[in-house]
C-alpha cells in the first residue's frame, strides 16, 4: 500500500511537472484520453469506423512527414507505399491464408523493399526532379495492377480479407492502440540523433556531408522508415476494409497526404496528425451535403493556409507558448518570466 | 499510320503543355499542380460556348482563352502570391485550386463525358487511314503556337527578361527587372497556354471532371525528361512520350492499360541515366 502511495504520489509530480506546465502538452495527453475513452461513451458504429480510418491515415500522414517533412525530400507519390502495403498484405491474406498478425508485417516488408528501390534512383535527383519523378511510380505500379488482372483484380481489387479482430470495439482498440505506439515511435525517432540529422539534410545537405556524415544512408532510411510505417497503414487499411483496391494507388491519395501534411505543418510529426484528425472528419461529417463536399475541404484548405502558410498547428502553437530567448524552453505564453531560467519572456 | 498520328497530337499536346508549365516554374518557382486544371476548364468553356449559346467555335475559343488567362491571373494575385515564400503552402494552394476546379465543373456540368464539335468536319485517307482535318488543324495550330512562343522567349525584350529571371532571380531583380511584375506576366501566359491547348483538344477528347490528372501526370513526365527549363527538352521529349503512349496503345495487348506505365518508366530510366533530363542544365543551388 505504502508503495503504491509512494508511486502515485511520483506519477502525480510528474504529470504536474511535465505535462500540465505546457498547453500542448495537455492537449496531447487529452488527445490520448480522449481517443482511448471514446468507446466507454458510445459505441456507434459509424463514429468508430471514423476514428479508426482517421487512425489509419494519421499514421500515412506522419510516414510523409518523417520522409518529406524532415529530409525535405518531397514524395508526390506516398501512395505508393500505401498501396503495396495494401496488396501484398491483401495477397497473402487471400491467396495464402496468411493470418493478419503476419500479413500486415510482410506488407510492412515489401513496403520498405519499396522503399529502397525507389530511393536509391531518387538519390540522384533534388528538389522539383524528384518531387515529379516520386509522383511516376504508384501510377506505374497501377498500370501493372490493371495489366495483371487475374493476379491483383483488376480494377475491382482483392476483396474479402479476414478481419484483424470480429469485435467492433477490440478492433477500435487495436487500431488506435497501433496508431499511438506508431506515431510516438515516428515523433521519437524524429527527436534522436538521426531527427537531427533528417533536419540537418533539409536545411543543407552539402554541409551535413561536410561533416562527415553518410547523407546516402541517411536518406535511404528516411525512405524505408517512411515505407515501413506507410506499409503498416496500408496494411492495416486493406484488412479494415477487407479489400485493397486500385484507389490505395490513386494520384488524389498521394495528394491528399501532401495536404494533410502540409495543412498541418511540416517537419512537427505532431501537425500532420492533428491535420488528419480535424481534416477526415470533416469530409466524412459534411456527407450530408455530398455535392459540396470536396469543394467545402478544398476552399477551408485554401484559406487557412492563406492566413497561416506554415501550417495549422504551429500557428496554433505559437500562438498558446512561447520560447525563452535565453535557453529556449517553452512556456505558456501567460507567463511572464520563464520558468526554467527565470528570463524576462517578451 | 495511327500510331503517327495518335502520336503527334499528344505529343503536342504534351510539348504546349509542358513548355507552360516549366515557363511558371523557372520564373516563379511556382510547381502549379492547377495547370492542366485550367485546360479543362477551357475545355469546358468552349462546350457550353458553342453548344449552349451557338457562338462561332473560333470566336468560343478566343473567349474561352482569355477568361481562363483572367482566372488564372485571379488565382495568382490572391491566392499563390501572397504565399510565395512557403514552396510546400504553394503546392497545397494549387492542389486546393485544381480540386475546386474539378468540383465546380463537376457541379456545373455534372460527371457526364461531354464532346465538342469540330472546327471543320471530315476526314481524307492516307494509307488506309482516315486523318480528320481537325487533327491536322490541331497540329498546325500548335506548330504556330510554338514558333511564336520561341519568338517571344528569345527574340523579344519581355523574352530576354523572363528567360534571365528563371536562370538567376537575383541578379535580374539587381538588373532592375520587377520580379513580381514579371511573374504575373509569365502566370499570363502559362495559364493562357494551358487555355489554348484545352482550346485545341477539346474537339478531339471526351471532356470529364477528371481529365485534368493524366495530362498532369504526363506533363510533369514531360518536364522532367526534358529537363526543367529547357523548352527545346519539353519539346523533344513531349514527342517521345507521345509517340511510346501511341506504340504501346496500339501494339502491346491490355496496352491502354499500360500506356502511362511505360512513359513513366522510360522517364525513370533517363533519369538514371542523365539525373538533370535530356536537355537539362542543372540549376544552381539556392542555399
Amino acid at each position: 500500500m505504502v508503495a503504491a502511495g509512494l508511486y502515485l504520489k511520483r506519477f502525480y509530480t510528474v504529470v504536474r511537472g511535465e505535462v500540465l506546465v505546457l498547453p500542448s502538452r495537455i492537449i496531447v495527453a487529452l488527445f490520448f484520453l480522449v481517443l482511448l475513452g471514446i468507446p466507454l461513451i458510445s459505441q456507434n458504429p459509424y463514429l468508430i469506423r471514423v476514428i479508426v480510418l482517421t487512425s489509419i491515415f494519421a499514421i500515412l500522414a506522419a510516414s510523409w512527414d518523417l520522409l518529406s517533412g524532415f529530409t525535405g525530400q518531397m514524395n508526390f507519390g506516398h501512395a505508393l507505399f500505401f498501396g503495396v502495403g495494401a496488396y501484398t498484405s491483401a495477397m497473402l491474406n487471400v491467396h495464402l491464408q496468411i493470418p493478419p498478425w503476419v500479413s500486415v508485417p510482410l506488407g510492412a516488408a515489401a513496403a520498405v523493399l519499396t522503399g529502397l528501390i525507389v530511393g536509391i534512383p531518387c538519390l540522384r535527383l533534388k528538389h522539383t526532379y524528384l518531387a515529379l519523378t516520386t509522383m511516376a511510380f504508384p501510377i506505374i505500379l497501377m498500370g501493372i495492377v490493371f495489366a495483371l488482372p487475374d493476379f491483383t483484380g483488376g480494377e475491382l481489387g482483392i476483396s474479402g480479407l479476414q478481419r484483424i479482430s470480429n469485435s467492433l470495439i477490440v478492433n477500435y482498440y487495436i487500431y488506435v492502440g497501433i496508431m499511438l505506439v506508431l506515431c510516438t515511435i515516428m515523433w521519437k525517432i524524429t527527436d534522436s540523433h538521426t531527427g537531427i540529422i533528417f533536419h540537418a539534410i533539409r536545411e543543407d545537405e552539402l554541409a551535413v556531408r561536410a561533416s562527415g556524415i553518410n547523407t546516402t544512408r541517411y536518406k535511404l532510411m528516411a525512405f524505408c522508415l517512411s515505407g515501413f510505417f506507410a506499409g503498416i497503414a496500408g496494411g492495416l487499411y486493406a484488412h479494415y476494409m477487407r479489400i485493397a483496391g486500385p484507389s490505395t494507388l490513386e494520384v488524389s491519395m498521394s495528394f491528399m497526404v501532401v495536404i494533410w501534411a502540409v495543412f498541418g505543418g511540416i517537419a512537427t510529426i505532431y501537425g500532420p496528425i492533428a491535420a488528419v484528425f480535424i481534416l477526415f472528419p470533416l469530409l466524412e461529417f459534411v456527407r450530408f451535403w455530398p455535392e459540396y463536399r470536396m469543394l467545402i475541404f478544398a476552399a477551408v484548405v485554401l484559406l487557412i493556409l492563406l492566413y497561416m502558410p506554415e501550417g495549422l498547428i504551429p500557428w496554433v502553437r505559437d500562438k498558446i507558448e512561447k520560447q525563452c530567448p535565453r535557453c529556449k524552453i517553452r512556456n505558456v505564453s501567460t507567463r511572464k518570466t520563464c520558468r526554467i531560467c527565470t528570463a524576462v519572456l517578451d | 499510320m495511327n500510331i503517327i498520328i495518335t502520336g503527334l497530337i499528344t505529343g503536342s499536346m504534351l510539348a504546349l503543355l509542358a513548355i507552360s508549365f516549366s515557363l511558371i516554374f523557372g520564373v516563379a518557382r511556382i510547381i502549379n499542380i492547377a495547370h492542366t486544371a485550367f485546360y479543362m476548364v477551357a475545355g469546358y468553356l468552349i462546350f457550353s460556348l458553342t453548344g449552349k449559346f451557338g457562338l462561332n467555335p473560333v470566336v468560343g475559343m478566343m473567349i474561352a482563352v482569355v477568361v481562363v488567362t483572367f482566372l488564372g491571373l485571379l488565382a495568382y494575385k490572391f491566392l499563390i502570391d501572397p504565399i510565395r515564400e512557403h514552396e510546400a503552402a504553394v503546392l497545397i494552394a494549387t492542389i486546393a485550386l485544381a480540386m475546386i476546379f474539378q468540383e465546380a465543373v463537376m457541379l456545373i456540368y455534372t460527371g457526364d463525358y461531354r464532346t465538342v464539335s469540330a472546327l471543320i468536319e471530315g476526314y481524307f485517307i492516307v494509307a488506309g487511314v482516315k486523318v480528320f482535318y481537325q487533327q491536322v488543324l490541331t497540329f498546325g495550330v500548335v506548330l504556330v503556337v510554338l514558333a511564336l512562343l520561341w519568338f517571344l522567349l528569345m527574340k523579344t525584350k519581355l523574352g530576354l527578361a523572363i528567360r534571365s529571371t528563371a536562370e538567376d532571380r537575383e541578379v535580374a531583380n539587381l538588373m532592375g527587372m520587377n520580379d513580381s511584375r514579371l511573374a504575373m506576366i509569365t502566370m499570363g501566359i502559362s495559364v493562357a497556354l494551358a487555355g489554348f491547348t484545352g482550346a485545341v483538344l477539346a474537339p478531339l477528347t471526351v471532356l470529364s471532371p477528371y481529365m485534368w490528372m493524366e495530362p498532369l501526370i504526363l506533363m510533369m513526365a514531360v518536364v522532367v525528361l526534358g529537363g526543367l527549363g529547357s523548352i527545346k527538352g519539353s519539346f523533344v521529349a513531349a514527342y517521345i512520350l507521345g509517340f511510346t503512349e501511341a506504340l504501346v496503345v496500339f501494339m502491346i495487348p491490355k496496352g491502354a492499360f499500360l500506356k502511362g506505365s511505360v512513359a513513366l518508366t522510360i522517364m525513370i530510366l533517363v533519369l538514371l541515366l542523365r539525373p538533370e533530363g535530356l536537355f537539362g542544365i542543372s540549376f544552381e543551388e539556392e542555399r
